[in-house]
């Protein structure tokens, strides 16, 4: 790739680069380039490979790409595997890759933004069990305005089939009472249900 | 210092679902020591979750809205203190979204029938706890109400500075600089900020089981003999997927201050710990 740092770039046309002369998206690329700036209100363009953001992430290890790649795919078009790897189910959006980014780009922004475009394309989830788990929550905000654990990991067991996985864990949280058996409610659950059942990407 | 000053005031308080329901000790024990320092927390009258990591990754209309409500619930003005560190998190970039984005405040305006909080300070606690002019207490609870408890601060994501919100004050140390004048000790160790895996440790297990076991294998090499948390959601990882053969005690920071003023309770927290502390604690010298 040629990067032109002098001051004779060409004129800017909208779908410039970072510096003029470099990596231009065309087409369906460029406007999903642009909506994802738009929304994550961050600018992943800015990237500049450094790996800050992979070498602090806690668990890079567990994922496919890391967070530098996926943003590199995204710089290089390549939005299609930005849509199907583990990385953007796994990572939690814990800021520390954006804590630790020089260019502070807001890169939970970008993984959200990601993981909701993959539900809008079905593109299919490597991390089904995550994608389960979060439905679950939002059903327990909808039905209650607040979390209910004990719902939560219940029908999260039944909708992954794994019944007696971690079932100790869950017998020592219920033995200390840490699942409280009925839930704790807000009194308009109905506008918390109205919330959460406004068209989104994964309701 | 008396049970209630004379300067006893309120202040609004958001929960959180975690204080709420599983972590009901870090609860009390956190409303007792302010109601000690002279505040009563005053819950935010029909509070709803701030929408979780679950929220903002797959249901970007949700995460706006669910802590905007929260936002059209609470006080004009004044500070608002929340417990958990995440949702800090959901409802400060909720306010910096409306106080930034014209639509999103006529949005909010319309949805809720008043403007955005914008003079509303959010205050997580260990922001609060540092403004306190704790002398008082220190005075009261001595040197030595923890004496000699060696602990490893965990700060979990509550020090990580979200791109999107510069300049946010760091809570970095008050911990430490707390539990010190205390009598405790803390030590230096490699893992005080990083991520617990929060949703990871329900929905994949797996990857979050050898992480927090790396990061008990580095309290004990530190020398810790318990560790401090700042967020009831690490606390609850921490202790749930440990599976090294010696377990660490895990203590919500609350406990402790709430101990060493002397409040009643502790014993009943530490019921409903997975990790029994009061071996440890009996061992220190610190409860009988």
């Amino acid at each position: 790739m040629s990067i032109n740092f002098s001051d004779s770039a060409p004129p800017r046309d909208g779908n410039e680069g970072a510096f003029g002369e470099g990596i231009r998206l065309r087409g369906d690329k460029l406007s999903f380039a642009r909506e994802l700036r738009e929304v994550s209100r961050t600018e992943f363009r800015h990237c500049l490979q450094c790996r800050s953001c992979s070498g602090g992430c806690h668990f890079v290890e567990a994922m496919d790409l890391g967070p530098s790649k996926v943003l590199r795919l995204l710089q290089l078009g390549l939005e299609q595997w930005a849509l199907e790897n583990s990385t953007i189910w796994i990572c939690v959006g814990c800021h520390t890759c954006d804590g630790n980014c020089p260019m502070a780009i807001d890169i939970p922004a970008v993984m959200d933004f990601l993981r909701q475009k993959a539900l809008q394309r079905n593109v299919p989830v490597p991390e089904p069990d995550i994608l389960n788990f979060h439905r679950e929550v939002l059903g327990s905000i909808a039905r209650y305005g607040r979390t209910h654990k004990l719902e939560i990991m219940l029908r999260y067991k039944v909708r992954t089939g794994a019944w007696f996985e971690d079932l100790d864990a869950g017998l020592r949280m219920l033995a200390k009472r840490k699942l409280d058996l009925l839930p704790s409610t807000v009194r308009s659950r109905e506008i918390v249900q109205r919330i959460v059942h406004t068209p989104g990407q994964g309701s | 210092m008396t049970q209630k000053t004379s300067s006893t005031r309120e202040i609004a308080f958001f929960p959180g679902c975690t204080l709420a329901t599983s972590a009901k000790e870090n609860y009390q024990s956190l409303a007792s020591f302010c109601e000690r320092m002279g505040y009563i927390l005053r819950e935010l009258p029909d509070w709803n979750c701030c929408g979780t990591s679950s929220a903002h990754s797959i249901h970007e209309e949700a995460a706006f809205h669910l802590p905007a409500r929260n936002l059209a619930l609470a006080p004009r003005e004044g500070t608002l203190l929340v417990a958990c560190p995440s949702c800090s998190l959901r409802l400060k970039q909720t306010q910096h979204r409306l106080l930034s984005d014209s639509r999103e405040r006529s949005r909010f305006e319309s949805s809720w029938g008043t403007p955005p909080p914008d003079k509303l300070e959010i205050l997580p606690f260990l922001a609060f706890l540092a403004r306190l002019d704790l002398s008082p207490f220190f005075a009261e609870a001595g040197g030595s109400a923890l004496h000699a408890l060696r602990f490893a601060p965990y700060y979990g994501c509550m020090l990580a500075r979200p791109a999107s919100l510069p300049g946010q004050p760091s809570p970095s140390g008050v911990m430490e600089s707390v539990l010190e004048r205390l009598g405790a000790k803390s030590c230096r160790w490699s893992h005080a900020t990083r991520c617990c895996g929060t949703f990871l440790a329900a929905a994949r297990p797996d990857i979050v089981t050898p992480r927090i076991n790396a990061m008990m294998e580095a309290a004990a090499h530190s020398g810790a003999e318990c560790i401090v948390t700042a967020c009831s959601m690490c606390h609850f990882s921490l202790e749930l997927r440990a599976t090294r053969r010696q377990q660490m005690p895990v203590f919500h920071f609350a406990e402790l201050l709430a101990m060493a003023a002397g409040i009643p309770g502790p014993q009943n927290w530490f019921k409903r710990h997975l990790v029994d502390p009061v071996p440890l604690l009996r061992r220190k010298e610190l409860i009988v």
